[in-house]
């Protein structure tokens, strides 16, 4: 069973590839995506359980040893972001048969929808910083085209802007992996982490330092913290709401992973510039967020400045490197990736109905929408963190470890942005649900109940997720172990060191 | 040689980062692909430059330069490669539909303008 940390990325990349060559008959084509996200989905879940088991997973490509070939490394971090990443694609697929279009349909949208999986579950299993790089390419590519397809002028004009940022991105990237690669000499990851400890004795040299801020750039550019987000609400924009819903759910977090990642495992030996910088961008993201998400009264844009206020969170539980806010970012990691892309779904389902995202032009929704007004009542209150729901058990790990590493005052912003973010949620409930019905020239054509399945399993997850944190907490619990103590992996991946 | 090629990368970052200040949408492209050069220029030097050996010669050769730098440039010409196509088309298209390559006109959501 050595092979099967490798099928969640296998599985995508060859019905990708099949559905090139089917790309005109749109039934088959539906059958084929959803039954391999399905078998995705259940191999995921069976790699989550052989981690449990049996303890970090790994795959020497091509049978070349460790440090020398390209690893592929799963660990219970990992193999729950490929679980939560499989079964948010399968749902946002069910989402885009109602929803998507035929023109669409017609040209390669699931092909590129799976080769964005490939990418995505590629980047969260590699364990070769070189390799990272490629699947970020991967996902990017089909990124690109995923965002540009259907080819309205908005679309146009937002995608030259994000291939400018991610291409500039990518290069500083490969400059990084340069530079890792002239003080290192390897590109294995656990081999870095241990060249590095080599290299730390004593006095840590400042290239690492320089190493670790490019890394940060590099990553921060792809999951849009502070100063780098600038691109993202622009962006993120123009899409349609499944593509949006995949991008929100699981593009930014492909970043947020990779600052942990790198940061737990390479620059861990002084954390006096590189983790306080982490730290105070992270509180800066979620300022500037909460700004964005009161500020604006377009309910795409509300939801997307959230994704900012959510990496700052889980980047304030990385930065404070504590075993309790390493969980308490897990947590909070997974619970966003699924209420965001519920989140995005049903944002999708009300621009539909009413043919503008604008919330001064929308009103009175629950009246004649009882079922997505509630699903986004609960929605909302996850998101928010309240007390039963999956955004709890994550903040409160976060703050509670924020405490013990004595940043309390980034703490308590996380806490109070915990209000404000409800506030800016309820804004689009209280405005966009309650009110005067109004009649909307489009409303009829909207399938409002088959639109309404995805989000509403995605809800019953989430209510899952947190009413039943006891039994996810053991599997969140061994990730945090793995993060908060590198020498497990650099074992797991070297076993002679 | 490594200062030689240290000036060369940083001419390459330098032309780069001006055309991608520019406004013309071509120029900002050109600039992407100049970019990418002077990282895999650097990913080059950053392997050592080493002279007089092939990348691998058997398990007792007597010297041999490092082939991972090597390997990892082919890989970023080849994804460099196909983002410039893909950007290159996107920006005739958009030059079609937008009917500007100003990127000064491409400001703006649907939301406000």
């Amino acid at each position: 069973m050595i092979n099967f940390l490798i099928l969640p990325i296998l599985i995508p990349l060859v019905t990708g590839v099949l559905l090139i060559f089917a790309s005109k008959r749109i039934m088959l084509q539906r059958w084929i995506a959803g039954i391999s996200s399905v078998i995705a989905i259940i191999f995921s879940a069976l790699l989550v359980q052989k981690v449990r088991v049996s303890g970090i997973q790994t795959l020497d490509v091509s049978s070349w040893e460790a440090p020398f070939g390209i690893t592929l490394v799963s660990d219970m971090m990992s193999a729950l972001l490929v679980l939560t990443t499989s079964i948010i694609a399968f749902l946002c697929l069910i989402y885009s048969f109602w929803s998507i279009g035929e023109a669409r349909e017609k040209f390669y949208y699931y092909a590129a929808f799976n080769f964005l999986i490939v990418g995505v579950n590629g980047a969260f299993t590699t364990g070769d910083i070189f390799n990272l790089f490629v699947f970020f390419e991967v996902m990017l590519m089909a990124s690109y085209v995923l965002l540009v397809l259907g080819g309205k002028k908005a679309q146009l004009r937002e995608s030259i802007k994000y291939i400018l940022v991610n291409v500039i991105s990518s290069a500083l990237f490969v400059i990084a992996v340069a530079y890792l690669y002239s003080v290192v000499g390897t590109l294995n990851m656990a081999h870095i982490s241990v060249r590095i400890s080599e290299a730390s004795q004593g006095n840590p040299p400042g290239i690492i330092t320089v190493i670790a801020v490019l890394f940060l750039i590099v990553f921060g550019l792809k999951g849009a913290i502070f100063p780098l987000y600038f691109w993202m609400p622009g962006s993120y924009y123009a899409p349609p709401a499944p593509i949006l819903a995949l991008f929100g759910a699981l593009l930014t977090k492909v970043g947020v992973y990779s600052i942990t990642r790198t940061y737990t495992l390479f620059f861990y030996h002084d954390t006096g510039f590189t983790h306080q910088l982490l730290s105070f961008l992270a509180i800066m993201s979620i300022i500037a967020g909460v700004i964005g998400a009161i500020a604006y009264w377009d309910i795409k844009k509300i939801i997307i400045y959230n994704i900012i206020i959510a990496v700052g969170a889980i980047l304030f539980g990385v930065s404070a490197m504590t075993t309790d806010s390493l969980t308490g970012s897990i947590f909070y990691l997974i619970h966003d990736m699924i209420i965001k892309a519920a989140l995005f779904l049903l944002a999708g389902i009300v621009i539909a109905i009413a043919g503008t995202s604008n919330l001064h032009k929308i009103s009175g929704l629950i009246k004649r929408y009882p079922g997505l007004g509630w699903t986004f009542f609960i929605a909302a209150l996850a998101l928010a963190g309240i007390p039963p729901l999956s955004g709890f058990v994550g903040k409160l790990l976060i703050v509670k470890g924020g405490f013990e590493a004595e940043h309390y005052w980034g703490a308590g912003i996380v806490l109070m942005s915990s209000l404000l973010v409800l506030f800016s949620i309820m804004k689009v409930f209280i405005n966009g649900f309650w009110g005067t019905p109004r009649a909307y020239k489009e409303e009829e054509k909207v399938p409002v109940g088959k639109m309404l399945i995805a989000p509403v399993i995605l809800i019953v997850i989430a209510v899952f997720y947190g009413v039943g944190s006891e039994y996810v907490y053991p599997y969140i619990s061994q990730a945090a172990e793995t993060l908060a103590n590198p020498e497990i992996y650099i074992e797991a991946v070297l076993k002679e060191y | 040689m490594e200062i030689l090629m240290a000036f060369v990368i940083g001419i390459l970052f330098m032309s780069a980062t001006y055309l991608m200040l520019s406004k013309s949408l071509l120029r900002i492209i050109v600039g992407t692909g100049l970019l990418s050069h002077g990282a895999h220029m650097l990913i080059l030097t950053m392997g050592g430059l080493k002279k007089g050996a092939a990348p691998l010669l058997g398990e007792n050769a007597p010297s041999y330069t490092d082939p991972i730098p090597q390997a990892l440039i082919l890989t970023a010409i080849v994804i460099s490669f196909g983002v410039t196509a893909f950007f290159l088309v996107l920006a005739y298209r958009a030059y079609q539909e937008l009917g500007t390559d100003n990127m000064d006109r491409m400001r703006g959501t649907e939301g406000n303008d």
